[in-house]
């Protein structure tokens, strides 16, 4: 692989608080070594602000690995970035050219309050969870683990939904800032495992209408929190979840 | 004088004793008591969780934005436990004694035996909340093999075991807080413990939005924030984790359990400049297929595919033919560093071996093709179908090797060179888990007990949750029924308020400071001094002269550091110095627990003892202790040594040969 190094545009998204209004400001970046990551470039420029007696720029970031799900940023119009199935923290500078500009903005959305520059409260997802994302069994209660045979292939799908990071991307990228992805992906991993079974109704309802609530909008079912998901989060889930939903609603008994 | 509590009896009888006679505190007077869990990772979010189901009033804190982002969640490889479901001879003794083995025979018999003891009732746990685990096509669940030991224990799911555990945990905790029994506190980070008559009652917590002090009064406090590899600056941790919690708690008057026993792991992806802000492991389940290699010759420059086959030195497998590849973590990162330091390196920083995966994918491809009933196969032929065997077993670690160094690894083999990645140090704990301060514990990564000089792969997301989840519900009993009596005590106490002013003092000293350094810069000083004199390979020499230059560091870092920002607002580069400045202290005494421990044993690698081969000489004789460090005032400590008894399983020479 052929290293270059770069020099760069940048336009930040600043906010000092909840209250204030916010703008974005430019700034130029010189000789970024396209080996760096992306969230590195941030450290650079971070670095160079403060040596100049500025504030840093505020984001979220902590495993840099692409799995605690904490980096949101909104680059040039997309969730994490251009490269699919990639957090912020692992998107490199190979993905962009000299002379770039790069525009980068927090998560937009009424339940992502910003709390500083690209900061966002994503507490709201807490709450989804709280109203029902989750088994009820209390610790040492539990049976023998192979005393239940699941099925693989449930197993896996399930797996594969549990995979979730709750990075709040498919919200970003909703036009409707519906969180319809994340909740779908917590009852289906719940959903198709018999543990989960007995709950399932109460579940359903009970974390969308915190969804609702927490002032997330409706899915149309345009796909695009599918295709910025760095899980890749099958949009299949939202179906199971639709029907978990209805047929929770249309049954008498909510357990 | 230290006293362990390790109950009486026959090693594998005193778990079960102990619950049989540990007191209880009754239904009612749980309602009364309250507990501050500090940290939400594995052993924070199991312990809070079982401790709100038993009825104590819970308040958990995580300095992260949720609770499910704690750094346990980066746990690739899989979790151990005794259940014996391959019949390929596993048992509670095994399990026990790999890991005192592993640990190089320096960690507490006792705590061990009840880690394995309890390790079966995890999986059970975790399967009951819904936590995917890998299964076979019978629909039961599936392990492999790991670390280098003989039995397939680990249980998995795909590359992200520790994040299902942790989701897991967070959800059991989540259900919780919304049944009232836990209060949550993100984005909160514990800066002092508050002592009331000798004991730990409550914490001075910062509000990381408001940038507030705020206090919290707990009739006990549990530490569970985890390791402190970022004294390294470069390590595998996250970039928020921290030794804070544990640090202040040290200061007042909780010993630290060497210090100075840290894990490298060997396979990471190497540094690729000064930009560098933190490292990436590659799990070590890619040792089971991979082999690790350098040019025979030193500074080849050439390509690897260019260099052939008796040009190259399989350097694992010539120094271990008997593990090869497999040989534990500390053995196969001071193999790989003894080569780059004698100039075999490869890559442009010469600071890196190739793990190559040509050979397994010709062995899958020829498998596969015979399974396909393919004939006449071409070696392309071949490769396609290996590719995919090797795709499908490793495809998440390979497509983040590529999108880290843009190199494809199916083709190129991989570069990786061995970086910082667990501390077994930590607090020292007795039996109950309890520090020297009554009502002050330590569970998981941030205590020292269970792993010794080495931790065994798998084991880490075993011991935080065997902590959480079976542990301390019992043993903090044995506190708590005599606290019954105690009403909680109003956070305008006057040991609360001088806490505060302390908190507030140093915030503000720090903040007027206003040097020319970030606390970034001075932060990787720290770590290029740590890494280099007391990484893998430690010398007396080198120790003295890195205590010296941290001491120098911590002067330059009060006087000359620049933060920032205000105080009373959202400030992570506040945060970040509160952190970095107990990391200094904390590095000086890491490089005193390390002179004092003259000899070699597991991660603890002193150049002076060594066998004439080159391997880890340990002295038993000697050393065969905890060093339990008192703090005593700046740049003094004093050392309490808690002797360990081996009774069962004996002290014996490690060898991989």
């Amino acid at each position: 692989m052929e290293h270059y190094s770069m020099n760069l545009t940048l336009q930040i998204w600043r906010q000092k608080n909840s209250l204030d209004k916010g703008d974005f400001e430019t700034y130029e970046i010189k000789d970024i070594s396209s080996e760096m990551s992306f969230l590195e470039m941030i450290d650079v420029l971070n670095e160079k602000l403060i040596n100049e007696g500025k504030d840093a720029i505020a984001f979220d970031h902590d495993c840099r690995e692409g799995i605690c799900g904490a980096c949101s940023m909104h680059i040039n119009g997309r969730p994490h970035g251009p490269w699919h199935a990639t957090t912020v923290c692992q998107l490199h500078m190979r993905a962009f050219k000299n002379g770039e500009t790069i525009v980068v903005e927090p998560w937009r959305s009424k339940a992502f309050p910003v709390i500083k520059d690209l900061v966002v409260d994503r507490s709201s997802f807490d709450r989804i969870i709280q109203a029902g994302g989750y088994i009820s069994v209390n610790t040492g209660n539990a049976v023998d683990a192979n005393a239940i045979p699941i099925n693989k292939d449930n197993a896996d799908d399930s797996f594969a939904a549990a995979s979730c990071i709750g990075c709040g991307a498919c919200v970003a990228a909703c036009k409707n800032s519906s969180a319809m992805l994340f909740l779908a992906a917590k009852v289906s991993h719940l959903a198709l495992l018999p543990q989960g079974k007995p709950e399932r109704k109460a579940r359903a309802l009970n974390m969308v209408a915190q969804m609702d609530k927490e002032g997330f909008g409706s899915c149309t079912f345009t796909g695009a929190c599918e295709a910025v998901c760095p899980k890749e989060i099958s949009i299949t889930n939202i179906s199971r979840l639709n029907k978990e939903y209805f047929g929770a609603g249309l049954s008498i008994d909510k357990q | 004088m230290l006293n362990s509590k390790i109950p009486d009896g026959r090693l594998s009888q005193k778990w079960e004793e102990y619950k049989g006679h540990v007191q209880l505190v009754n239904p009612a007077n749980k309602r009364k008591l309250e507990i501050i869990v500090i940290g939400t990772g594995l052993a924070g979010a199991s312990a809070a969780a079982s401790l709100g189901e038993m009825g104590y009033q819970v308040k958990a804190f995580c300095f992260q934005d949720s609770p499910r982002r704690a750094h346990s969640i980066a746990a690739q490889g899989g979790i151990n436990a005794a259940k014996n479901y391959q019949n390929d001879g596993d048992s509670v003794f095994r399990l026990f004694y790999d890991t005192v083995k592993g640990g190089d025979y320096r960690a507490r018999e006792a705590n061990v035996h009840r880690l394995a003891e309890v390790s079966a009732s995890i999986i059970d746990q975790c399967v009951a909340q819904g936590v995917p685990f890998a299964r076979e096509y019978g629909g039961l669940l599936s392990n492999r093999s790991f670390g280098g030991t003989q039995v397939q224990r680990t249980f998995y799911a795909a590359g992200q075991t520790g994040q299902q555990l942790l989701i897991g945990a967070y959800q059991a905790l989540e259900r919780q807080v919304a049944l009232g029994s836990v209060t949550m506190y993100s984005r909160h980070e514990m800066l002092d413990i508050v002592k009331i008559d000798g004991k730990a009652r409550g914490i001075i917590a910062r509000n990381l939005i408001t940038g507030k002090l705020e206090r919290y009064f707990g009739h006990a406090v549990l530490l569970c924030s985890g390791g402190y590899g970022n004294v390294f600056y470069l390590s595998t941790n996250a970039m928020g984790s921290n030794v804070t919690a544990i640090w202040k708690a040290h200061k007042l008057g909780a010993y630290f359990g060497n210090p100075c026993f840290t894990q490298i792991h060997p396979t990471c992806i190497p540094v690729s400049g000064d930009h560098q802000s933190k490292l990436t492991l590659m799990s070590e389940s890619l040792r089971n297929d991979g082999r690790i290699w350098v040019p025979k010759k030193q500074n080849d420059t050439r390509r690897p595919n260019e260099i052939p086959e008796d040009e190259r030195d399989y350097y694992l497998e010539r120094r271990y033919p008997a593990f090869g590849n497999l040989v534990p973590r500390d053995v196969a990162s001071r193999a790989a560093k003894e080569r780059c330091d004698a100039g075999f390196g490869v890559g442009t920083s010469r600071q890196a071996v190739y793990l190559d995966y040509a050979a397994a994918i010709e062995r899958y491809g020829k498998i596969e093709c015979n399974k396909l009933g393919i004939d006449n196969v071409s070696a392309e032929n071949i490769m396609h179908h290996g590719k995919e065997v090797v795709k499908e077993k490793y495809g998440n670690l390979f497509d983040m090797y590529e999108k880290i160094t843009g190199e494809n690894p199916y083709d190129i083999p991989m570069r990786i060179y061995p970086a910082v990645h667990y501390t077994m140090g930590g607090l020292w704990v007795d039996y109950d888990l309890m520090t020297t301060v009554p009502g002050l514990y330590a569970l998981g990564e941030a205590n020292f007990s269970d792993h010794g000089a080495n931790r065994l792969g798998a084991s880490a997301l075993m011991q935080g949750l065997a902590d959480g989840y079976f542990v301390i519900p019992y043993t903090l009993g044995s506190f708590l029924a005599n606290e019954i009596r105690t009403a909680a005590i109003p956070t305008d106490h006057p040991a609360f308020i001088e806490a505060e002013k302390l908190v507030n003092d140093r915030i503000h000293q720090l903040k007027n400071i206003n040097g020319n350094q970030s606390v970034e810069s001075l932060h990787k000083k720290l770590g290029k001094i740590m890494w280099d004199k007391c990484g893998m390979e430690r010398n007396a020499e080198g120790l003295k002269q890195a205590i010296n230059e941290i001491q120098q560091l911590k002067k330059e870092f009060w006087s000359d550091v620049r933060i920032p920002g205000d105080i009373e607002e959202f400030n992570p580069e506040l945060d970040k110095a509160n952190r970095v400045a107990d990391f200094i202290e904390l590095g000086e005494l890491m490089c005193i627990d390390a002179l004092q421990r003259n000899e070699s044993c597991g991660g603890h690698f002193r150049e002076e003892m060594q066998t004439p081969e080159g391997e880890a000489l340990r002295d038993d004789a000697n050393f065969q202790y905890v060093a339990a460090w008192e703090f005593k005032g700046e740049h003094e400590w004093q050392v309490h040594k808690e002797e360990l008894i081996f009774e069962v399983a004996k002290p014996t020479q490690r060898s991989y040969k």
